[in-house]
């Protein structure tokens, strides 16, 4: 075990995959010599040299479409796009070629393929570096999406990720790559995708995060125990596959539920949450079940960046709001 | 049309680029290279070294104000100075467009954007976004090459509608890698849009160097490809980056389409304040840039005809400090923006939904 935070359980991954499978390469904007603008990949290319470990020109079309034709000759790419806004531009690569591979060819070419990115608010950067667009992706069947919140599920994820045959989007909340710190086994492990982690016990509502959202839900719950209320916090880990069982479960147990997230509202991966337990868990339900997100307003400016994203103080007056609900 | 002849019958590969010489006519020593003129007037010379110091003296200011934190993250111009004043003082800011990527500050003020903008753009405010009326420059584009599809519709419209104006696309040697910019050159070359693609060759993205980027021994090289004339040139040479792109508006409004520009440089600080360039510039060549540095260039050859000394320098050097410090002024005093500004602008009229959002958040819910 090591105390790490959360850029240093991804490299700590990567070296460790590629020490083990010499298929594994990683590719990205400034991955090498600098070991990424973030220093995830930091000390990479000097342990494993520029053929494996590679400064890609600058276009994410084709770092991520080269990726596939790399994967379907037996390589197994690790690309980052340097910002998930800027994974946009290779958008048409990942999810309609990458993804559906598999499907169109029945199984004959596949891609293994992990897409690193960071994404998420709250540091300041200039436009479009900001957004949270993951639903965006998981409306592309054929690609897994794993959004860990803290160093022992980075570690674990990425490992799962990089061997799962089909493509995995892997987000890294950014706002977390520095201040969230953790116990990290040194040795191979993985976190099994579609396994929700319980954060936080709780027997009146259950609050619903993932990646980012899940500390300020912690927050939001602690805010709410002070006012009496106890909050059941889970943390999906994977969107894409849902641990279906887990969700039920854990709505059941309290009967009221609200989901977090930094994305938009509209078609927010929130709505697909809450659709399924609509389903799945009504007649478990003692009141609506609510969302806190951004509103449906493009990403804003710096300066007014801390009014858009959702607070632990916003969280915690839909958790009360949503206890006096009948 | 090509004449009658009989076709080849074995391969004719088509030669690989030689390493073309880039234009120059201002010597490093401030001398105008055998033969070559100025091509500007005084007041012009003086007007572009204005801008030049201007716009070192902005960022210089930016990267203290940073450094305090006192403002958000940007890339400042260092060492692209000529080439940003050069190709912007060969338009005409009445007719003719800047599309920048985010590193074209000085090209933006001669276009008349006032600088309290752009001071409030790097104070992350989102009025910092508004573009004074009748200025002819699209917004700070964060995406690298997403404006270069931008300038060629730019063009094309004004083409369209018999407008005399041309419109010039800045963008760096990384960004010239992306799809967006070979897209542009095509239709630019198929629609003979006046556009010109203003390529900053500033010999890094972020830490990927020249070499990384692109197998092309000259980038300039590309345009043949598709279908118009590509020009090399020293980019910390005022002169030779105002010549060359004089031309390429001349073929521009004389209806015979677009121009690459790729503009030689150096970038002399980090990418952004957010980046640590020791870990990847060689600093032998800062030094040896630093000898070829744009300013002082121009400062020595107006010295050499008597139109410049240290007194000139320091009073303009407090002048400029004295402008800019009150751009920064202006922004500070500009009304600090609330949660409301982000439910404005984001259609004509807010949707029912917005309505609800805005109201139950400025409600405090
Ligand atoms: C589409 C896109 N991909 C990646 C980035 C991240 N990024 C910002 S600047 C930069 C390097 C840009 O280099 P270049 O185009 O040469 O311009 P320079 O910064 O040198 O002026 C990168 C990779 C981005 N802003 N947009």
């Amino acid at each position: 075990m090591a105390e790490m935070n959360m850029v240093e359980a991804i490299r700590s991954a990567l070296k460790l995959e590629m020490e083990r499978d010499e298929r594994v390469i990683v590719m990205g904007e400034d991955v090498g010599h600098l070991g990424g603008v973030f220093r995830a990949t930091d000390g990479l290319q000097q342990f494993f040299g520029s053929s494996r470990v590679i400064d890609t020109p600058l276009a994410e079309s084709v770092i991520a479409g080269s990726a596939l034709g790399l994967a379907i000759t037996g390589m197994v790419p690790v690309i980052e796009m340097q910002f998930l806004g800027f994974t946009q531009q290779a958008f048409h690569q990942i999810c309609q070629q990458m993804s559906r591979v598999r499907f169109r060819t029945r199984g004959s070419h596949t891609a293994q393929i992990t897409i690193r990115s960071p994404f998420g608010g709250g540091v300041r950067t200039p436009e479009f570096h900001s957004d949270s667009m993951e639903a965006q992706f998981a409306q592309s069947s054929g690609l897994k999406i794993a959004m860990p919140a803290n160093p022992y599920d980075a570690k674990g994820l990425l490992l799962e990720a990089i061997r799962d045959p089909d493509p995995v989007l892997y987000l890294e909340p950014l706002r977390g790559y520095r201040l969230i710190t953790g116990e990290v086994p040194r040795d191979d492990y993985t976190v099994p995708f579609g396994r929700l982690r319980v954060v936080r016990e709780g027997t009146d509502v259950t609050v619903i995060a993932w990646s980012g959202a899940v500390p300020v839900a912690e927050k939001a719950a602690e805010i709410a125990a002070e006012q009496g209320i106890s909050a059941h916090v889970v943390d999906l880990r994977t969107l894409v596959p849902l641990d279906e069982e887990g969700l039920v479960a854990a709505v059941e147990k309290t009967g009221r539920c609200v989901v977090v997230h930094e994305s938009v509202a509209l078609a927010g991966f929130g709505a697909e949450v809450i659709a399924f337990l609509q389903e799945q868990a009504f007649y478990s339900l003692e009141a609506p079940m609510r969302r806190v997100t951004a509103p449906d307003a493009p990403y804003p400016m710096p300066g007014i960046e801390d009014f858009y994203i959702p607070t632990a103080e916003q969280v915690a007056r839909a958790i009360a709001q949503t206890m006096a609900d009948q | 049309m090509a004449a009658k002849s009989s076709p080849p019958t074995s391969a004719q590969f088509l030669p690989d680029a030689k390493p073309v010489a880039p234009v120059s006519v201002l010597a490093e020593t401030g001398k105008l290279n055998r033969g070559a003129k100025p091509g500007m007037t005084k007041t012009a010379v003086l007007e572009a070294l204005r801008l030049m110091m201007l716009g070192r003296a902005f960022d210089t200011k930016c990267l203290s104000l940073q450094r305090q934190g006192k403002l958000g993250t940007f890339a400042p111009i260092f060492g692209q100075e000529a080439t940003l004043v050069g190709t912007a003082m060969a338009l005409d800011p009445a007719h003719d467009w800047v599309v920048p990527q985010y590193r074209e500050l000085p090209a933006i003020i001669r276009q008349g954007q006032p600088m309290e903008r752009i001071a409030l753009y790097r104070q992350g405010h989102p009025d910092g976004g508004i573009i004074a009326e009748g200025v002819n420059v699209m917004a700070t584009q964060v995406s690298l090459a997403a404006q270069i599809p931008h300038a060629v519709g730019l063009a094309w419209g004004l083409k369209m509608q018999n407008r005399p104006g041309v419109v010039a696309v800045y963008f760096g040697d990384g960004a010239s890698s992306e799809g967006d910019f070979h897209e542009s050159c095509n239709l630019a070359g198929v629609v003979e849009a006046p556009v010109i693609f203003v390529l900053q060759n500033n010999g890094w993205a972020i830490s990927t160097p020249r070499d990384i980027q692109s197998g092309a021994t000259d980038l300039a090289a590309r345009a043949p490809g598709y279908g118009f004339p590509g020009v090399s040139v020293d980019g910390n040479d005022l002169f030779a980056v105002h010549k060359v792109t004089a031309e390429a508006v001349t073929r521009a409004r004389a209806g015979l389409g677009p121009t690459l520009i790729e503009a030689h440089c150096f970038r002399m600080g980090p990418h952004t304040t957010a980046d640590d360039p020791t870990r990847y510039v060689d600093p032998a060549d800062l030094e040896r840039w630093a000898k070829r540095d744009p300013i002082d260039r121009v400062q020595k050859y107006l010295a050499a005809e008597g139109n410049w000394d240290k007194a000139t320098e320091e009073t303009w050097e407090q002048d400029i400090a004295a402008e800019v410090e009150a751009a920064f002024e202006a922004a500070s005093a500009h009304p600090r923006a609330g949660p409301e500004a982000i439910y404005e602008h984001v259609y004509a009229e807010p949707t029912p939904t917005i309505i609800r959002q805005r109201d139950a958040h400025l409600g405090g819910q």
